[in-house]
């Protein structure tokens, strides 16, 4: 040290005990039975754990508590434990839940008990740890936001404009949709469908005021938006209340149905290749027959 | 199996300024691995909540660069790297717009411009955001850039835990992948370290798992300094009830928005100790001020203060702070639109860190960068509220391009010590081999006990001391750590190899905790409860000397006098929402034309 230190400004220091903040756990003397799946991709079995119960507990609490004093290696995803990252998702009592968000005490079935199980729609890591990576995958095949060339920056955007794309982007990607969706959680239909979350991710594109790219094509090919059917349970178990369903992929249903399945337009699709001069012979033909693929439901999915 | 990779840049950490710098250094035409502990764009990013601080003038025409300059400084107590803010304050406007050209999403003015808001100690109404979720805002768009731009490759769930040296250059980093707990090593001509703070080495904390503060313990180790590591901040405004709650953040636009803090008697107390910008001044004053009025028994009933914002009606409430509305009623059913929130600080940011050069985030180490809240010298003493999402999108920038530059340069292909890899591994993986030991989560909280009681809020030398003697016992059973099971995904494999990063990182709070005899910014010494101008004069750098760490003070550079110019100003008290609505109101009861509020 070149430097001396200065003379403490109080004689006496003050004793750190002072300093000291002494916390109310909040203990009860209640416990709980917290039933975790334990096991891997090949099987797993319910571990039941006797958890005492603070106020207020959230079942990510109680896993914590778990592996401080129980289990060590019981695996668990979670980062920021405030309902922001998405990442501590899984099943309680069946129902896809954030475990930050999910009080012991409300989650508990009649018989008082809380099962905790991963996600069924992904494989199995560990324990409560899915691979959720086809997700990410999805999305890099969505093309990006892309304004028109000559829109100069700063943007002009009315609020008005935006208010439907900030409940898109609201989303913080936990996958509970992707979770509860029968496409993709019975017909695991991974190869055709790219589940609500991706298709609330179009949506935000989509629907900005500043892209210019066309994802119709993709919506009815790639996405499969067709396999929807609108049963509307992603919307509800998603933990940022963005009405999935209603909000997203129904005004996506209806932008592709407007495009590909209104005969004016189809026709007007058919015309429009032509030189002009050929207009006058194909007109009066009326309109013409739809390509058998633009029409009707989309295909079954196999059963199971 | 190893993992092995090869590549130019290795960017360790996906936050916002990991993100940032990939995209930088892949535009340069570089290879860029970015590895991550977590999943993609769930990092401590999504967590900032308030916005971007960006003198871009959409709200106040009068704000400027240069104010913001000013206000940056005398936030930071002036121990900041000016120059830093410099850079900082001039191109933060650019990185903000350049968010918008990519997709990102912000609340907008009547006019159609990116809308700002007031935040504590700006002087101007500055803070860029979109409700109260701009953090991930960010991480989104900057995610959504990087799966789209070329040359870049994404490891998730990969804990790097040790950087790799060639020489005395930094030619990679090992650790494993969580899934499978495989080892990873990987080859890069250059490193950029963005892996954030640290805060889970004391209880009471906003900051999720990963602020276990590995990139700083690993850039130490491998030589690099860490500076002004006293500086740890409180916000004011954390839950505190329920327990499981409590850390939890509640962002600092409620006041921002007109929230007022009242203690146990109603009293709004932040009039006595800033009669000036009350609720909106800096953090450090009102985390003190909370701390004093719980001292002085005018707590709340768990021990911190109420915040009101009930006065802005519900549907207000609900626009500007959604997020705080459900938090609030989900962890502790209370609703904010009702009835006030109790609050007591909680810790949230870490203005100290590896030290750079402005610039290029350059560290002391050949071939290795920083760049964010892992990298020290933006906010001084204490940092500004909005200062965070522009610092990760400014530097990380500027860290991504020099890193391709300093990669480019190099001649030879990287060639990391086999051995330094194959020691690091024994280390993370010696706790499975234990049948009996320590549990690395029993010294994780007794770890977070003491520094939560002796290197907290407030300091004293005694208090320094014990902590600093708390953390070599620690030390020395951490090497007895054991954990059971195997190495796929373990959570007590990791926690043990977090242990010992939280204890470099602790060691050098606290060190430099004892070296600060004063108090300034965040750092608040009982004994000393004055600003030394003297010690304004310097930082405090940890250095490893004969395998100890030293702290040593550095004298700060002289600033140049145009910016001293500019940092000598008052920091003056940018209008809040509610300010504005009464406003309008007053002016409408006059008669005079609605909007015109300044001359």
């Amino acid at each position: 040290m070149t430097l001396a230190p200065p003379a403490p400004a109080t004689a006496a220091e003050e004793p750190p005990q002072s300093l000291r903040i002494t916390y109310d756990d909040g203990l009860t003397d209640r416990t709980a039975t917290v039933r975790v799946w334990r096991g891997d991709g090949t099987g797993g079995r319910l571990v039941d754990y006797a958890v005492p119960l603070q106020e207020g507990m959230v079942v990510l609490d109680a896993i914590h508590w778990i592996q401080a004093n129980r289990a060590p290696d019981l695996a668990c995803r979670w980062n920021c434990k405030a309902g922001k990252c998405g990442s501590c998702s899984a099943e309680v009592n069946g129902r896809p839940r954030l475990l930050c968000k999910t009080r012991v005490e409300d989650a508990g079935g009649p018989d008082g008990q809380v099962v905790v199980q991963p996600m069924q729609s992904f494989p199995i890591v560990r324990d409560l740890v899915t691979d959720v990576s086809w997700n990410y995958e999805v999305n890099a095949t969505i093309p990006p936001f892309t304004p028109a060339a000559g829109d100069a920056a700063p943007f002009v955007i009315p609020e008005a404009d935006l208010v439907r794309v900030e409940e898109y982007r609201r989303c913080i990607e936990c996958f509970l949709c992707q979770d509860v969706c029968h496409v993709l959680r019975e017909h695991r239909a991974t190869d055709r469908f790219v589940g609500p979350r991706f298709l609330v991710r179009i949506a935000s594109l989509e629907l900005h005021p500043k892209d210019t790219r066309d994802r119709l094509p993709l919506l009815r090919a790639e996405a499969g938006i067709g396999y929807c059917n609108i049963t509307k349970c992603c919307t509800e178990v998603c933990p940022e209340h963005i009405k999935i369903t209603d909000n997203a992929i129904i005004p996506l249903k209806e932008r592709v149905a407007d495009r590909e399945f209104d005969p004016i337009r189809a026709l007007w699709r058919r015309l429009r290749p032509l030189p002009m001069a050929a207009w006058a012979a194909v007109a009066p033909q009326g309109p013409a027959e739809e390509d058998p693929a633009e029409k009707g439901a989309p295909p079954e999915l196999p059963p199971g | 199996m190893t993992v092995e990779v090869d590549t130019e840049v290795l960017v360790i950490g996906a936050g916002g300024a990991g993100m940032r710098a990939a995209i930088a250094a892949a535009e340069a035409g570089c290879q860029v691995v970015v590895a991550s502990k977590s999943l993609l764009g769930k990092a401590h990013t999504v967590m900032a909540e308030g916005g971007i601080a960006a003198a871009l003038g959409n709200v106040d025409p009068e704000d400027s660069w240069e104010v913001h300059f000013g206000d940056t400084m005398r936030g930071g107590a002036m121990v900041n790297n000016w120059r830093m803010v410099e850079l900082f304050c001039q191109e933060v406007i650019d990185r903000v717009i350049e968010l918008e050209q990519w997709g990102g999403v912000f609340s907008r003015t009547g006019g159609g411009l990116i809308s700002q808001r007031a935040f504590g100690a700006h002087s101007w109404r500055r803070l860029a955001h979109i409700g109260d979720r701009t953090g991930l805002e960010l991480i989104r768009t900057c995610q959504d850039r990087l799966v789209h731009t070329q040359g870049i490759r994404v490891l998730m769930e990969a804990t790097l835990t040790r950087l790799l040296t060639d020489g005395d250059r930094v030619a990679g980093a090992c650790g494993y992948r969580r899934a499978s707990g495989e080892p990873v090593l990987i080859r890069a001509a250059s490193v950029v370290m963005a892996t954030g703070g640290w805060g889970r080495m004391y209880r009471i904390t906003s900051n999720s798992w990963e602020g276990t503060g590995d990139g700083a313990a690993m850039a130490f180790l491998a030589g690099a300094e860490l500076k002004d590591m006293e500086f740890v901040q409180f916000h004011p405004t954390g839950m505190i009830w329920p327990p499981g709650a409590r850390g939890i953040l509640v962002t600092e636009a409620v006041r921002g928005e007109g929230g007022i803090l009242r203690n146990r008697e109603g009293e709004r107390f932040m009039v006595r100790y800033d009669p000036v910008k009350k609720e909106l001044s800096s953090r450090d004053v009102v985390a003190r001020s909370i701390f004093k009025e719980v001292q002085a028994g005018r707590g709340s009933p768990h021990g911190g203060a109420f915040l009101d914002i009930t006065h802005r009606g519900p549907s207000a409430i609900r626009r500007a702070l959604p997020s705080m509305v459900d938090q609030f009623s989900s962890l502790a059913g209370v609703d904010i639109t009702k009835e006030p929130m109790e609050v007591a600080p909680t810790i949230h940011y870490t203005m100290g860190g590896i030290n750079v050069v402005a610039e290029t985030g350059a560290t002391t180490v050949p071939g290795l960068f920083a760049a964010g809240e892992v990298a020290a010298g933006l906010h001084g003493a204490n940092r500004l509220g909005g200062n965070s999402l522009g610092d990760i999108l400014v530097f990380g920038r500027r860290a991504g391009e020099a890193a391709a530059v300093d990669a480019h340069t190099l001649r030879r292909p990287p060639a990391p010590s086999r051995l330094q890899a194959e020691a690091e591994w024994r280390m993370v993986f010696e706790p499975l081999e234990r049948e009996c030991g320590e549990s690395p989560f029993a010294l994780h909280r007794e770890l977070q006990e003491a520094m939560q009681s002796g290197a907290a809020i407030a300091r004293t030398e005694a208090s320094l001391r014990e902590t600093l003697a708390t953390i070599e016992a620690l030390r020395e059973r951490a090497g007895r750590m054991a954990v059971p099971g195997g190495p796929a995904y373990n959570p007590g494999m990791s926690t043990a190899r977090d242990v010992h990063f939280m204890l470099i990182v602790s060691e050098a709070i606290v060190r430099g905790g004892i070296e600060r005899r004063e108090s300034r910014g965040s750092q608040w010494r009982l004994d000393y409860p004055e600003r030394d101008p003297e010690l304004g004069t310097l930082n405090f750098v940890a250095r490893q000397r004969d395998g100890q760490m030293a702290v040593l003070p550095v004298a700060i550079p002289p600033m140049p006098a145009p910016l001293q110019e500019l940092a000598a100003g008052e920091t003056r008290v940018a209008a809040t929402a509610l300010a504005d609505a009464a406003d309008l109101r007053a002016q409408r009861h006059r008669g005079a034309p609605a909007g015109g509020r300044r001359p």
